[in-house]
């Protein structure tokens, strides 16, 4: 495919490329996967094709839940040639749905590509069937591949909760909110963090049950947890709610430069800081110390896929020496990225974007030590000799903070591992 | 719209793209939004591949569907053919581009490209993965089998020459099911001209008609192409499936009378060990097991038989989600005096299931699922796949070692005999009260499926909060167990004890009774054990 290759200068001390081609990336509907285990009693309904059923079933890939929080309904050729209202079908599905399963108290109807396509309006069939199924919060977003990009599926997730949020009192003392979805050891870990500083007052987004979901207004001060929610940050913005511009809190000095974020906002003192933060400081370089020994001067390459690539990217470089050939995103957002795009080395190449083929030909000439990359790619480059780590593990493995530094570097060290044990 | 929390079957396009990938030199363009790369993960990770599927994807988005979305797949066409230089191509749409009708035919055709390019109109809102497989191959055979022709008789001394039609990428079992089927026809004094789709290039495809005939091994994948080839160069194909020792023998006879040669060298040879095995005393404990079986109809069907004649089980359920070969199916379920179970809706094969309250299991990686969670023993006999249905070890279900495989697979679930007297011996001894089940399943003990409570027997994994319970369906109302009957109840070796208090109750519930007492209890023993 014609894959033009344009550089625009003048983004930080980066060389930036931007990429047109086939892209080799899930659609949005693969963050279903981790969402519905966030929030506990939320279903997932995909509104779309076997198509849709088929790859979700597939990004879970190992079908470990025998009666999943999430499913799809197939639209069919009835549904397309107007011999069945589509409306009324979903209601029937949906009605299905719910008896069987009435411990849910949030569903989400979610948009994909053929829904799109045919212009099925799901948000007011989400306000019919709430107001009919009540108690049960219906909610809509898309995930669909034409307009989302697997993380991005999150992001529509969250940026459809968010006019749902409760309001906060004008006057209520300013409260700090982490948005996106961090595994639940992370949060309680973050939790004690702020305490100790503190900030007693702090709320997550998405919480973990649908009754339980945070109250923001104008003296919300909020911080992302995950570089990839665009969509959530402007609709926060619109309820009134502030950013905390900072790096990620992926490794020692990203999560020290997001704690400090919010610590300055809230006026804690540079001496509580440092005793809140010293001893998880201090694990992590412990915890990291012996993966830098194995990473430092490995050349890595980033297929673009999550958008944490910049972040990581970040870690690899600054806190355990890795060289980057190539750090591929699907989509960089100059701004909630600026700080990220600052700490990275001087002249580090970034791809916005993708051409498949021509990428995978800079790899296989680069011949990095390391390449993270999707599902599809891995093998395909193991068989070539190429050490892989999957993206989608980053996703799905806690790693933000202190206490999970070490394991993050682990992440990567272990192709690198195995690849030096195995003799066959 | 249909509800679907799990799908036995992926689109169309997924089926063409196991045909693509199973072919060398093919290549396949499909226009699809990027969300539909996910397919190439089913190769590259369950199978195991070690390179891309032969496939570029246009994966155009919301902004381009205002622009030139036709001129998107030209280019990607144009893009493919150049760097992969491919002998053949095909070209089609998925679910999404279907509906914005580009004509991926049309388009490639303009392209005037120097190669045959085969337009595949895969129907995603009607048709299912091994349709799309089935028509793919089909297209293929046709475009690139040549014209109509006379066979040239087979010189004096010459081996017969067959084809072997049907195994695709992402088969079940299909690598070894071939090896296992080439040892077979080598063994009868059949030579094999050409295997297709796996490991066939295109312009193989014109060797096609130098066969005498065309072994089928996958009706799902292979009849339509084997009909096409009977039609144009008269090359009569099997009927008969080579699953269990006979369906291995049947499959050695038809072959034999289609070479015009003697099958008795093969019949007369070892064999299989499943015939001995069965026989062995040890194995009388399988007598009348009662068994469930699920899956694409060639192996559903052909299981039934392996259950049935050659292990001693009774077939309680049959099924397939493969509603193409729903007739098939149904004909087999009659000789077992049952009724076949054709859907797709994996919630109805739970339901089945749970009525038929079989003894084991044979299914797909869905009725594992539904099995383990009933606390029912259980083996995967068909696709969808799954990593662990792509063995390192040889594991063909095909032949007389795919019979021997089949014996173990079947068997191995299945408590041992001598194992099952001693549990019944000792059952009152502390190590083997009834909490204790056998250690093959975990741990667990045997739910009774019509306990009522269906609790998720999977742990999730550590880090995973826990899935609440699906609520159970009551199948019909519970009948109320007077305190000495259900005394009485305990007292049966817990290993049969489900299905007494199934039958009990099912009696029960058939004549009205509200209460099961200790007479209830026999009755329904007598009743059942005539």
């Amino acid at each position: 495919m014609n894959a033009p290759l344009s550089h625009s200068p003048g983004c930080g001390g980066i060389d930036l490329h931007q990429e047109h081609g086939q892209r080799a990336v899930f659609c949005g509907l693969t963050g279903i996967v981790w969402l519905h285990r966030k929030i506990q009693d939320a279903f997932f309904l995909v509104v779309g094709s076997r198509t849709c059923a088929h790859l979700i079933q597939s990004a879970a890939g190992v079908m470990i839940f025998a009666e999943p929080r999430f499913a799809t309904a197939i639209i069919d050729e009835r549904d397309l040639a107007g011999l069945a209202d589509a409306n009324e079908e979903l209601d029937r599905v949906v009605t299905r749905l719910i008896e069987r399963r009435p411990d849910i108290k949030l569903l989400f109807l979610v948009g994909s590509c053929p829904s799109e396509v045919i212009k099925l309006d799901l948000s007011r069939a989400a306000q019919r069937l709430s107001s009919r199924l009540n108690p049960v919060r219906v909610l809509n977003y898309s995930g669909s591949g034409i307009e989302t990009t697997f993380t991005q599926g999150e992001d529509a997730c969250l940026a459809a909760l968010v006019p749902d949020l409760p309001r906060e009192a004008e006057a209520a003392a300013p409260s700090l909110l982490v948005v996106g979805a961090l595994a639940d050891v992370v949060e309680d870990q973050f939790l004690r963090m702020f305490s100790a500083m503190g900030i007693a007052d702090v709320r997550f987004l998405p919480a973990r049950r649908a009754n339980a979901m945070p109250a923001i207004g104008r003296n919300t001060r909020y911080l992302l947890a995950q570089p990839f929610l665009t969509d959530t940050a402007r609709a926060l913005e619109e309820r009134g709610a502030r950013r905390l511009a900072a790096p990620f809190p992926l490794g020692a000095e990203g999560t020290t430069s997001w704690l400090r974020a919010a610590a300055e906002a809230f006026g804690v003192s540079e001496e509580a800081f440092d005793r809140a933060t010293a001893p998880g400081r201090a694990r992590a370089e412990t915890a990291l110390a012996p993966h830098r020994e194995k990473l430092g001067g490995k050349r890595v390459f980033f297929f673009p896929d999550s958008q944490l690539e910049v972040p990581l990217a970040r870690f690899l470089a600054r806190e355990l020496g890795a060289e980057l050939v190539e750090v591929g995103t699907p989509y960089l957002h100059r701004g909630h990225l600026a700080a990220e795009i600052e700490l990275l080395p001087a002249g580090t190449r970034v791809t916005e974007g993708q051409s498949l083929d021509d990428q995978m030909d800079r790899c296989r000439a680069a011949r990095p030590d390391l390449t993270v990359c999707g599902l599809g790619l891995a093998n395909p480059l193991e068989a070539e000799g190429l050490s892989t780590k999957w993206s989608i593990e980053l996703l799905f493995t806690p790693v933000q903070g202190y206490e999970q530094a070490g394991d993050l570097a682990e992440l990567f060290v272990r192709p690198l591992r195995r690849r030096a044990l195995l003799e066959v | 719209m249909q509800l679907t929390l799990w799908t036995y079957e992926g689109p169309p396009h997924i089926g063409a793209m196991r045909v693509a990938t199973a072919m060398s030199g093919l290549h396949y363009v499909l226009h699809a939004p990027q969300g539909d790369t996910y397919a190439d993960l089913l190769f590259t990770m369950i199978e195991r591949r070690d390179a891309r599927p032969p496939v570029t994807y246009t994966t155009f988005r919301a902004q381009d569907l205002g622009r030139d979305t036709a001129e998107l797949f030209k280019q990607a066409v144009s893009a493919a053919h150049a760097r992969f230089q491919p002998q053949a191509m095909i070209v089609g749409a998925s679910c999404t581009a279907e509906l914005i009708q580009d004509d991926p035919g049309g388009l490639a055709k303009a392209l005037d490209l120097p190669i045959p390019v085969i337009p595949l109109e895969l129907p995603a809102y009607q048709k299912k993965e091994n349709w799309g497989a089935s028509e793919t191959f089909y297209r293929l055979v046709r475009a690139l089998a040549g014209p109509p022709a006379p066979r040239p008789a087979r010189e004096p001394g010459q081996r017969p020459l067959c084809n072997i039609l049907g195994p695709t990428a992402l088969g079940f079992r299909h690598r070894d099911d071939l090896i296992e089927i080439r040892r077979l026809l080598d063994a009868l004094g059949i030579a094999v001209n050409v295997v297709a789709p796996l490991g066939a290039a295109p312009a193989d495809f014109g060797r096609l008609r130098d066969a005498d005939f065309n072994v089928v091994l996958y009706p799902e994948t292979a009849r339509s192409a084997a009909e096409y080839l009977k039609k144009t160069f008269g090359q009569p194909f099997t009927q008969t499936i080579p699953i269990g020792v006979g369906g291995t023998r049947r499959f050695v006879e038809e072959v034999a009378a289609l070479a015009g040669i003697d099958p008795a060298p093969v019949l007369d040879g070892p064999g299989s060990r499943l015939p001995w095995y069965s026989r062995s005393v040890d194995s009388t404990y399988l007598t009348a097991k009662r068994v469930f079986v699920f899956g694409d109809a060639t192996h559903a069907i052909g299981i039934a038989r392996v259950a049935a004649k050659e292990l001693g089980f009774t077939v309680v359920g049959l099924g397939t989600y493969g509603r193409e070969f729903a007739r098939e199916v149904r004909a087999e379920a009659a000789l077992h005096g049952i009724e076949a179970l054709i859907t797709d809706d994996y919630l109805d094969v739970e339901a089945a299931i749970r009525t038929a309250a079989p003894e084991l299991v044979l299914g797909t990686q869905m009725e594992r699922h539904v099995a383990k969670r009933l606390g029912i023993p259980c083996a995967v006999i068909s696709a969808p796949v799954h990593v662990q249905d792509f063995p390192a070890r040889y594991a063909p279900q095909m032949g007389f070692e795919g019979a021997n495989v089949l014996f173990d697979t079947l068997v191995h679930p299945l408590m041992m005999g001598l194992e099952e007297h001693l549990l019944g011996m000792f059952r009152e001894d502390p190590e083997f009260h009834d909490g204790v089940g056998p250690s093959h399943l975990g741990g667990k003990s045997f739910g009774a499926p019509a306990d009522g409570a269906f609790e998720a027997a999977e742990r999730a994994p550590a880090d995973t909060p826990p899935t609440p319970a699906p609520v159970p369906i009551l199948l019909d109302r519970a009948v109320a167990w007077s305190p000495e009957a259900e005394k009485e109840l305990k007292k049966i070796p817990f290993f049969v004890r489900g299905k007494a208090r199934t039958n009990t109750e099912t009696f029960a519930r058939e004549r009205h009774l509200p209460l099961i007492t200790l007479e209830t209890l026999y009755d329904a023993k007598a009743h059942y054990g005539r």
